[in-house]
């Protein structure tokens, strides 16, 4: 066997050779070889890497099938690959997404680096950057020749282990990760050297580009109050006094779940704040002014409320990545609105 | 005004039985020192270890750190409003013990803080790596209140930085820099001509463990002030808190601050340096709005052309910073921001937590989630069970083989968002 690092290539039925979009719904397998262009790029890497085996499937069963992207994932596993190539995809949309599939399987279930070619249009773009170095190609196949020596390139880079310069440098699509580096200047220096051209009217490069934001409809209002379960959810940080999930105290990753049952008081628990973006003082000297037990209480005993769900859920909010905090609320949504709950109360510090 | 700042170059910082500066080393009585900081009946006692630059030596958690200074020619010779009366500080002569700092330590509330490393990887990170530190490490009375303890603290530290001053009294400085700046009615002829620009400082104001001081006086009950940028570099302004430690500025980075000193390299040759706005960044909504409406007027009506604005912290000031920068360019003042990012540990997540097209000039100084592994400490000073506690680091920090792994979050100045060190975060 070849000590090569040992590259998988995936591509779908019309590049693996199988047909066209009539095997489109063709469930995946593995060839133990470099099939149509896989076999290009094998000749383009030379010594520097050996594609060992080639996954094909067609685009209609990955996108839609449950359970493709597992399989996939299995038969990319199964070759013991350092590295993989998904497509090029050029602007194949369908084709696009199936490649940012395999890319996600490189990253997610092996932990392995993928490359990808694609059109800057292509709709797999977006999926597939976040687990790929992808070089833009043109909008048809007729671009093969060019791309392929790109990402054989970029191929033998990583492989060899040379630190991948930035998007710029290497041509790749930037993958929107903010890497920590140092530089020469510090930076009130780069700070004032940038207002001084600005003041010039001469060109400048931003250091961040301002981030775009998600927009939140927020929810009607609950018509029937008096008739429903409602939770408390917070950011506050208010934890048992152990801290038994280990919920950081900044940038967490975590949430818990602590049962109010039979509580009519925070002040009644052994709890505290862990949180490290505010001051806790108060929080700690009585708990319900972070996550009011005392109040809903009250407001259910007077009918107010139909009733408060057993449980409150809780995490810390401060420096927590928006990445985090959205994995988060998906998870605690699914978790109330399985326990019945039909409405929260958040509290942030 | 004037201010002249005389360095005295030390080495090094050796604890024994008298004060005094010689060739370089900093002896210091340890008695004499306990002695003065105990005098506060809120601290029980107080540990002093040197740490240098080098040592296999972890400080944690730091609450502030401080430059040992004396100020010559004004009867105020400690911090106006804090340690000492109140009085005008930024002129005349102060000498600056360069390379000696003090840092303070001890659990404050047992969240908040962060580390020094003094070697290998950590410090990398810490400009205060590179300082030699006469750790004071406090204990306060039993059942003190958080806030009185942090006020002792903090004012145990000024106070041990001032009495480190003392030694330099009969001394010469091995250099001498000159802060000067004429009034803005007397700025004429080439001075004029050039690009006429304003520092706007944001200071975090969001309750006690979270203010700073401005003359003694809480930012949070201030307006944005107009304020000479020698005052800063002299003592004027003082940290009192107790967050984040990549982001937050210390004393020590007041008396240095990284953008006034730029500024002023640059005052004459490329730009005029009009002078500097502090803005408190306030938690409720109101505050926010009056502070950024407030300051944007002040640097109106003194005429500025443009503005470099610093944040200090992440998250919820982010929107304080944008605000700023919103509310500047609208007025056609053109500004350069300062922040550091909150782009998760993968750096893949959103990095601000708000936004605005206006701001199409900033300096990243580095995402605060990034992940460090620092190795196994020979010396801790402090506790390093804190670091379960930190902003930065959880109970899954500690590695079986004895090295941490933390977030910059923890660590003293890495993401320091007047860039005063070298970090930044680029796009992959």
């Amino acid at each position: 066997m070849s000590a090569n690092p040992r590259i998988v290539c995936y591509l779908n039925q019309f590049f693996g050779q199988i047909g066209g979009e009539d095997k489109a719904d063709t469930p995946p397998h593995i060839e133990m070889k470099a099939v149509g262009p896989a076999g290009a790029l094998d000749t383009q890497l030379g010594d520097a890497a050996d594609v060992v085996a080639t996954v094909i499937c067609g685009d209609n069963y990955i996108n839609e099938k449950d359970e493709a992207f597992a399989q996939v994932a299995d038969l990319i596993a199964s070759a013991d690959p350092d590295l993989v190539v998904a497509g090029p995809a050029f602007n194949a949309g369908r084709y696009g997404m199936a490649c940012a599939k395999a890319c996600q399987a490189a990253g997610e279930k092996l932990d392995i680096p993928a490359v990808s070619g694609m059109y800057q249009e292509n709709p797999g773009l977006d999926p597939a950057r976040r687990y790929a170095y992808i070089i833009p190609t043109s909008d048809s196949a007729a671009g093969m020749r060019s791309a392929l020596p790109e990402i054989a390139s970029l191929v033998e880079k990583i492989v060899s282990d040379r630190q991948l310069g930035s998007p710029e440098e290497e041509g790749y699509f930037p993958r929107g990760q903010r890497r920590t580096l140092f530089t020469e200047k510090r930076g009130s220096l780069r700070a004032i050297e940038m207002l001084l051209k600005r003041l010039k009217d001469e060109e400048y490069q931003t250091e961040l580009p301002m981030p775009v934001f998600d927009e939140v409809e927020p929810a009607p209002a609950v018509s029937e109050i008096n008739k429903v379960t409602i939770a408390l959810v917070s950011s506050g940080g208010i934890v048992p006094a152990k801290n038994p999930d280990s919920i950081e105290s900044a940038s967490a990753t975590k949430y818990g779940r602590y049962s109010l049952k039979g509580y009519n008081d925070m002040r009644q628990l052994d709890y505290r704040s862990i949180h490290g973006g505010y001051d806790s003082a108060y929080a700690n000297e009585d708990g319900n002014r972070v996550v009011p037990l005392d109040v809903m209480r009250e407001l259910e005993e007077r009918g107010e409320i139909g009733r408060l769900h057993d449980y409150y859920y809780v995490t810390t909010g401060t420096g927590t990545s928006v990445a985090n905090a959205r994995q988060m609320g998906e998870d605690i949504a699914a978790e109330l609105k399985s326990s019945g709950v039909q409405a929260v109360v958040l509290t942030s510090t | 005004m004037k201010l002249e700042v005389g360095e005295i170059e030390i080495d090094d910082i050796q604890l024994g039985d008298e004060t005094g500066i010689e060739e370089g080393v900093l002896h210091v009585s340890r008695s004499e020192l306990r002695k003065l900081l105990l005098e506060d009946k809120r601290l029980a006692a107080v540990e002093m270890t040197v740490a240098r630059p080098g040592d296999k030596t972890r400080i944690i958690p730091v609450k502030d750190v401080i430059e040992p200074r004396l100020r010559l020619d004004n009867e105020i010779t400690g911090y106006p409003g804090v340690t000492d009366k109140m009085g005008r500080v930024g002129s005349g002569r102060t000498l600056a013990l360069k390379g000696a700092a003090v840092v303070t330590t001890g659990d404050i509330v047992a969240i908040q803080e962060g580390l020094i490393d003094m070697w290998g990887e950590g410090a990398r990170y810490t400009p205060f790596s590179q300082t030699c530190n006469l750790a004071l490490t406090f204990t306060p009375r039993r059942n003190l209140e958080p806030h009185q303890h942090e006020e002792a603290v903090r004012e145990a530290g000024l106070k041990a930085a001032e009495y480190l001053g003392e030694a330099a009294r009969d001394l010469e400085p091995d250099t001498t820099h000159l802060y000067e700046l004429p009034p803005l009615s007397a700025r004429s002829g080439e001075l004029a001509e050039l690009p006429r620009v304003v520092y706007l400082e944001m200071l975090i104001a969001q309750g006690l463990l979270h203010d700073s001081y401005i003359y003694g006086v809480d930012a949070k009950e201030t307006l944005p002030t107009w304020i000479h940028p020698n005052e800063i570099l002299d003592g004027a302004l003082v940290s009192g808190n107790c967050v984040a430690a990549c982001d937050k500025i210390t004393t020590y980075q007041h008396q240095n601050n990284s953008i006034i000193l730029d500024l002023y390299d640059r005052h004459g040759k490329d730009l005029n340096f009009l002078g500097v706005v502090l803005t408190p960044e306030l938690t409720t909504f109101t505050g926010k709005v009056r502070s950024c409406e407030h300051a944007t007027g002040l640097i109106k009506s003194i005429g500025a052309d443009g503005v470099i604005i610093s944040e200090e912290g992440y998250g919820n000031p982010d929107s304080d910073l944008l605000q700023n920068c919103k509310l500047l360019e609208q007025e056609g003042i053109k500004t350069v921001l300062i922040t550091d990012e909150c782009a998760g540990n993968d750096g893949f997540s959103q990095s601000l937590a708000d936004t605005s097209p206006e701001a199409r000039a900033v300096i990243s100084t580095g995402n605060v989630s990034h992940p460090v592994r620092l190795d196994p400490a020979e010396r801790v000073i402090g506790n390093i069970g804190s670091l379960a506690n930190l902003a930065g680091g959880s109970g899954e920090s500690f590695q079986d083989d004895g090295s941490i792994v933390c977030e910059l979050n923890a660590i003293i100045g890495s993401t320091s968002e007047i860039g005063y060190h070298n970090l930044t975060a680029r796009q992959y």
